[in-house]
């Protein structure tokens, strides 16, 4: 039992918690930062990985990726988009702790029920991962913003991430690059159509795209 | 490499051509034409290789696909097939580049090429295909580029309704399409058209055989499947139509036919059921035909009437087959096939005519048209011909086919009485289809061409040019000589009849030798009449020499001041048939009956809908929508919800299976 690797895995449960009871997207982006710096050197922390070149730079790349550019293009989407900073979470904060610690409960008898095959380096590892992936889920569900949409998806990414370096140890990277590809490639885009959405109808609040759904109420009720 | 896949590939390729130019017009059209014409002439020639040697043209490559192999051949009843394809899309694709001229600039017509090659290529690999899953692909790429045809004017509202009801018929009728094949394939335990031959008895056959003349049916126009035929054909721009009722509808009777040569051995009833679809069918199909006011939705209804003659014919074939009387066999086929080939001519002749009236005159309402003859002189002659042989008047190749059923009948009218009475029932619906049929374009004929113009847009109508003629010409001059030449052509025929029926091509011969007398007779009176009408010809012409022509209205006996509303209607002219029918047609008329001596102005209307959609489909369709309604709630539109939906999906599965 490492005591560095569990003193992270709590400082990112905690993290999970914040990002339900922030307000700001600003600090919510930083959170989102942190939380993947934080998950992306729990593999060095466990010592699972054998410290070759590839891997240390596949390392880095994902730090690089999750710390500083990600959040950067959000800032800047943000600023470009010039929205209200607050994160309008459908239900109020309190409500998105509960149903946070809730996860984090679900997360626990879930991971209890499962069976490993080989040693973990900590026994909150799992539970925590899922407790991360189910947070960004809740995030997605219950914020009204676009961008924070995109923070819950970068969550969503963390937990599995932290899931596959659990797991898998040092074959995760090559899945992990994949992913991050993709990711890389869903902040760009939302990062455009943010500026676009907030261009063309003045705030980015995706309550409003329902008027976009397909199913128009026939005329006679 | 093999030639028939040239002509395919050539069309999907100056299809993407003529999109990737669509900002020039005239050569994104000159493209897409002349890509159809080339490939039509590739085929037709690869075809006639496929004839002299049929080893030539199969081809089998495995395919990355599962079950799917891209596996294609040509063998005669596919042969008989392509020969219409080729032909009737060469000639529309000329006649297309002048009848797009009017929309350039107002739509995108190079889009309209695109779907018309792919439409020509589907149609191609349809026949051609020999594994399950290629036929399918090829089946869906021509449902769905004729479907973006349908809405070539898809911003008028009746085109987009009746789009979106040829997508959902055309989709209903693949879903049998699959289960067919699913069954087949478990049965035969590969995909490949040339290890499907099912000799199990049981229910399995009859299902199979359900299933196809559903899913073919639905897309040949079988009663009541046809229901999207008449919305679908007065959508679509006319070179289209000609090419979907002439040859496409036909696809589905080459699925129903080669679905029986999976089959060893047919049951009777099956022969029943085509021939009770046929004579509903046609009867139905002419009827309603009748009481058309729009000329390409009455055009449309007329498909499906000789539709129900080819169902006819090839029920009377399966019956044959399956009791083991060669002669019903092999003339019931005989007269379905060749009157597939012989409506491909008529009705393109008819669609294309039709696309003229409609092009120069900008209506296709008939009561407005009339005394188009004057106008158009060649149009309405070639017209007339189309009509002659649709309405199956000797010596043009309508009649020949349908003679061909009367003749199997006629045959069989002293066999056991089952067939008896089938054979029986067989010539008295062909006559009734053939009277009503003369009825309906007499009307057509005679109030569109005949008489004086009813309205100012016929008043300016002339010919059009050298590109839509000639194209009418071509097919006119295809239905005269099949008509005549119809002796030497039928015993060529005995390969593709030994490869449907079974039968030995000796015994073909021999029957198929009862059969020229007639024929002999038939094309000896054609010439006769043909020598005669031409030396009538010059005559007049001599006689009229030197002479000045006078002029005068058409119905100018008698009436002190002539005006072209005295004229018959099309309405009133079929007026005593169609209140004869009134039980089946159930015609809505609007408007009052003179009763005073002076009467106000009056107006009279009406109006037939199609019995099946309103009393069968429209019922099903509304408990549909009405079961939808009860699901509104979960489509809410709030994207939140929709992740929620998804979330809880899968943890819901990840616990279950914990």
């Amino acid at each position: 039992m490492n005591s560095w690797v569990d003193l992270n895995i709590i400082a990112i449960v905690l993290m999970n918690f914040m990002m339900l009871s922030s307000s700001r997207i600003r600090i919510c982006i930083r959170v989102v930062a942190i939380q993947g710096i934080l998950i992306g050197l729990m593999p060095l922390l466990a010592g699972v990985h054998s410290t070759t070149y590839a891997s240390l730079v596949s390392l880095s790349i994902s730090i690089a990726l999750k710390g500083i550019v990600f959040p950067y293009l959000l800032l800047r989407a943000l600023q470009k988009a010039d929205i209200r900073k607050e994160v309008e979470p459908i239900g109020g904060y309190p409500l998105s702790l509960l149903m946070g610690v809730i996860l984090f409960l679900v997360s626990c008898w879930l991971s209890s029920r499962l069976i490993y095959a080989k040693p973990l380096f900590s026994n909150l590892v799992v539970p925590v991962s899922f407790a991360t992936f189910f947070t960004g889920a809740l995030i997605i569900v219950s914020r009204t913003k676009a961008i924070t949409q995109v923070l819950g998806y970068l969550m969503m990414e963390n937990g599995i991430y932290l899931f596959g370096s659990a797991l898998l140890g040092g074959q995760s990277l090559l899945v992990e690059l994949a992913i991050l590809l993709d990711i890389f490639v869903a902040v760009f885009v939302m990062g455009i159509a943010i500026f676009h959405i907030s261009r063309e109808f003045d705030h980015i609040d995706t309550q409003n795209l329902t008027e976009l759904k397909d199913w128009v109420p026939s005329k006679q009720e | 490499m093999n030639f028939m896949l040239f002509s395919p590939a050539l069309f999907i390729l100056s299809g993407l051509c003529a999109l990737l130019l669509h900002k020039y017009n005239k050569v994104s059209n000159c493209i897409g034409a002349f890509g159809v014409v080339t490939g039509c002439i590739a085929g037709l020639v690869s075809l006639f290789n496929a004839y002299t040697n049929p080893e030539s043209v199969a081809l089998s490559v495995p395919w990355s696909i599962p079950y799917g192999s891209f596996s294609i051949a040509i063998d005669a009843i596919g042969a008989i097939f392509l020969f219409p394809i080729f032909i009737l899309s060469a000639v529309c694709a000329v006649y297309g580049l002048e009848y797009l001229r009017h929309y350039y600039g107002k739509k995108n017509t190079a889009s309209a090429w695109f779907f018309f090659n792919l439409l020509i290529a589907s149609m191609i690999l349809v026949v051609i295909s020999r594994n399950a899953v290629l036929f399918l692909i090829a089946w869906e790429m021509m449902s769905i580029s004729s479907f973006f045809l349908v809405l070539f004017e898809g911003e008028k509202k009746e085109v987009a309704k009746a789009g979106l009801i040829y997508l959902i018929a055309t989709h209903i009728g693949t879903l049998f399409l699959l289960v067919m094949f699913v069954l087949l394939g478990n049965e035969a335990g590969s995909f490949d058209f040339n290890r499907y031959q099912i000799t199990a008895g049981g229910l399995l056959p009859s299902i199979i055989f359900i299933s196809a003349v559903i899913g073919f049916g639905t897309k040949a126009g079988f009663m009541p499947m046809h229901v999207w035929l008449p919305e679908a054909h007065p959508a679509a721009p006319s070179h289209v139509s000609a090419v979907m009722s002439g040859v496409m509808l036909k696809t589905g009777i080459y699925g129903l036919l080669r679905v029986i040569t999976f089959i060893e051995a047919p049951c009777a009833w099956w022969g029943y059921l085509l021939i009770g679809i046929g004579m509903i069918s046609g009867i139905l199909g002419v009827l309603f035909a009748l009481a058309q006011h729009d000329l390409k939705r009455l055009m449309a209804y007329s498909s499906i009437e000789n539709i129900g003659i080819i169902s006819m014919g090839i029920g009377l074939g399966i019956l044959g087959i399956s009791t083991q009387n060669p002669v019903l066999a092999i003339l019931g086929f005989a007269g379905g096939l060749l009157h597939i080939v012989n409506h491909a001519f008529f009705k393109g002749l008819l669609f294309l005519g039709a696309g003229v009236v409609l092009h120069q005159t900008g209506t296709k309402e008939i009561d407005v048209l009339g005394g188009l003859l004057k106008k158009m002189p060649v149009t309405g002659f070639c017209f007339l011909i189309g009509v002659a042989a649709i309405c199956g008047l000797p010596p043009l190749n309508g009649f020949i086919s349908e003679f061909l059923i009367y003749l199997a009948s006629f045959k069989n009218i002293l066999a056991e009485p089952s067939i008896a009475i089938v054979s029986l029932g067989c010539i008295a619906s062909l006559a009734l289809i053939g009277g009503l049929a003369v009825t309906c374009f007499t009307k057509v004929f005679g109030i569109i061409f005949s008489g004086e113009p009813r309205s100012s847009s016929c008043q300016n109508a002339h010919e059009p040019g050298m590109l839509m003629i000639v194209p009418l010409i071509i097919l006119a001059f295809a239905c005269v000589a099949i008509g005549i030449s119809f002796p030497f052509i039928l015993p060529k025929a005995d390969r593709l009849l030994a490869d449907i029926t079974g039968i030995s091509p000796d015994l073909i011969r021999t029957v198929l030798s009862g059969t020229m007398n007639p024929l002999i007779y038939i094309t000896t009176a054609g010439l006769l009449l043909y020598s005669g009408l031409f030396l009538f010809a010059v005559l007049r012409r001599m006689l009229l020499k030197g002479r000045t022509i006078d002029s005068v209205p058409t119905w100018d006996c008698g009436y002190a001041k002539p005006d072209p509303r005295m004229q018959y209607t099309a309405s009133s002219y079929v007026q005593p048939i169609v209140d004869f029918f009134k039980g089946i047609l159930r015609t809505q008329k609007h408007g009052c009956e003179l009763i005073e001596y002076f009467p106000d102005s009056s107006s009279f209307k009406t109006k037939t809908s199609d019995i099946f959609q309103e009393n069968l489909f429209a019922p099903i369709l509304a408990f549909i929508h009405r079961c939808a309604e009860s699901l509104k709630w979960f489509q809410h539109g709030k994207l939140q919800v929709y992740i929620l939906y998804i979330l809880f999906t899968l943890v819901a599965l990840f616990i279950w299976k914990l």
